[in-house]
């Protein structure tokens, strides 16, 4: 292997080094604990509280106190979902949520069908969209909380956040959103989005991993989840990761800060990939809407090939990519987003995402156009599907759902 | 995750294609799980003279195609009958936990060409 091609920004990025910088003093001398009464704990209680009015400001929180620091964008959907769900189960128990959320939304959710409460999962339409209407068509007056992604990490979709949220204003329903593939990369502005909650986390968005933040909207109140401390005005208990607030904190400071110059040049890569790709193979189709899509992501289906050999011989060639076929996705059934958009499972299996990021270039983008096709060709070649004169037709059984 | 024998086979696949008037042919998965494969044999003599696959799927579902084929070339039908699932992936020296159910399927693929290949002698 010659050179290694980093194309799967959505799954993760790499700590950008002016954050590695502004980190490293508080894993050594600048260590004492947050909690704690003397100089060292005062340093590193200032540290997180400068951190956190700088995350506050970037997002357009009202106070700095909106913020909660939590381990991961994971564990700020967790917290939001179940948070409101126990604290407000009094006045309903009915959650709308989408088809296409992350697992940390999703199967939150899931686990509190289990307890008792009522979930609606919207649909999407074909290009991963949810529909306005539909989110007034599922509120009752049961319906206390209102939790969709603000742009969808396979396919890159972008959610008509603030439209939804105008709707639900003089409800009383709390508006949560998983904004852990927006913040850093698009204007997120938590006043224009409308919502009550917003979920991130820094490793999206060039800090270190382990640290996420839960924007709540003063006023709210959350359950906790973890006890053991009062930490995060008791609503996380745990000694803070230092080091990683502080990481998180400039990541965002810096990715804001670049924000429209890096986007439009890693838009420019994608469209250059996205004309390519289309351009240079048959039978290969964009999953998602073309426009509407995170700058960053492109999400292909390949037909008649399997989306994991597609990533082996990827990865063969230095090149690292993203599927969601059923073998990548860690379950027999390929990615519930794929499906949700009525995309069949064989077509589903056959997926590829590229998520492009700051660093990657023009020749990146080349090399990857240069060896796709003969990956695609020699897989097609191997595959019993792929026969042109006698094509199958098994997708045609396939209807979209809901 | 894979071991070198499986990234060997996925990487040169032995015998891929398909052969103009097979003697037998077995099919088994469906596009729908992910895994498709196909075996397409030549037999004289009750002896597999030549064996071919095509295979959708992952690396897994590619590397136990070839392998079987590679197996079984030159076997008695007795012989090729006996081969396992678990034989073919012990032969690539393992397959990772989770792949052993979805993506381990060549020997069925296999067993189903010779009773292809048994039905039409019967017939």
């Amino acid at each position: 292997m010659t050179h290694r091609i980093y194309l799967d920004h959505a799954a993760t990025t790499p700590v950008d080094p002016q954050v590695l910088e502004a980190m490293l003093p508080y894993f050594t001398n600048s260590f004492g604990n947050p909690s704690s009464i003397h100089s060292y704990g005062r340093e590193t209680r200032k540290a997180i509280e400068d951190s956190r009015a700088v995350i506050a400001k970037e997002i357009g929180a009202s106070a700095t106190n909106e913020i909660i620091f939590t381990g991961s964008g994971s564990e700020s959907d967790n917290l939001a979902i179940r948070g409101i769900a126990y604290a407000y189960r009094q006045k309903g128990n009915h959650i709308i949520t989408s088809s296409i959320e992350h697992h940390a939304v999703y199967d939150t959710c899931k686990a509190l069908e289990k307890e008792g409460f009522k979930v609606t999962y919207l649909p999407v339409n074909e290009v991963g969209l949810i529909s306005v209407d539909n989110v007034v068509n599922a509120l009752t007056p049961e319906t206390i909380l209102v939790s969709i992604m603000h742009a969808n990490n396979e396919v890159g979709t972008i959610q008509p956040i603030a439209e939804i949220s105008k709707i639900l204003q003089d409800r009383k329903i709390f508006f949560h959103t998983d904004a852990v593939q927006t913040v850093g990369t698009i204007p997120v502005n938590v006043q224009d989005l409308g919502v009550d909650l917003l979920s991130m986390a820094a490793h999206k968005f060039y800090g270190p991993k382990g640290v996420g933040a839960l924007y709540v909207r003063k006023g709210i109140k959350l359950n906790q989840l973890i006890y053991g401390g009062a930490q995060e005005r008791n609503r996380r208990a745990g000694t803070e990761n230092i080091a990683g607030i502080v990481g998180m904190a400039k990541a965002l400071e810096l990715a804001n800060a670049n924000l429209e110059a890096n986007s439009k040049r890693i838009l420019e890569l994608r469209e250059y990939l996205i004309d390519n790709v289309l351009g240079k193979l048959d039978y290969v189709r964009l999953n998602g809407d073309r426009k509407q899509r995170l700058p960053g992501n492109a999400n292909f289906s390949f037909e008649f090939i399997e989306g994991e050999a597609l990533l082996l011989n990827l990865d063969l060639k230095g090149i690292a990519a993203s599927s969601g076929s059923a073998c990548t996705s860690g379950s027999l059934e390929p990615s519930h987003v794929l499906l949700s958009m009525g995309i069949c499972h064989e077509i589903a299996h056959g997926s590829l995402r590229i998520s492009i990021g700051k660093a990657n270039t023009k020749q990146d983008i080349d090399y990857l156009l240069e060896v796709l096709p003969e990956i695609v060709n020699k897989l097609r070649a191997m595959s019993p599907l792929y026969n042109v004169s006698n094509e199958r037709k098994e997708c045609q059984t396939c209807t979209l759902k809901k | 995750m894979y071991t070198e024998k499986v990234m060997d086979h996925f990487q040169n696949p032995r015998n891929v294609g398909e052969i103009d008037n097979a003697d037998g042919v077995g099919e088994v998965g469906n596009a729908t799980c992910g895994d498709i494969m196909k075996i397409y044999l030549k037999v004289e003599d009750n002896r597999i003279v030549d064996v071919k696959f095509k295979t959708f799927g992952c690396g897994a579902a590619i590397a136990t195609s070839s392998m079987v084929t590679e197996m079984v070339k030159g076997k008695t039908l007795e012989e090729a009958l006996a081969i396992t699932n678990k034989a073919v992936a012990e032969a690539l020296d393992g397959l990772p936990p989770q792949k052993m159910h979805c993506s381990n399927l060549a020997a069925d693929a296999l067993h189903k060409a010779i009773e292809d290949y048994r039905a039409r002698q019967a017939g």
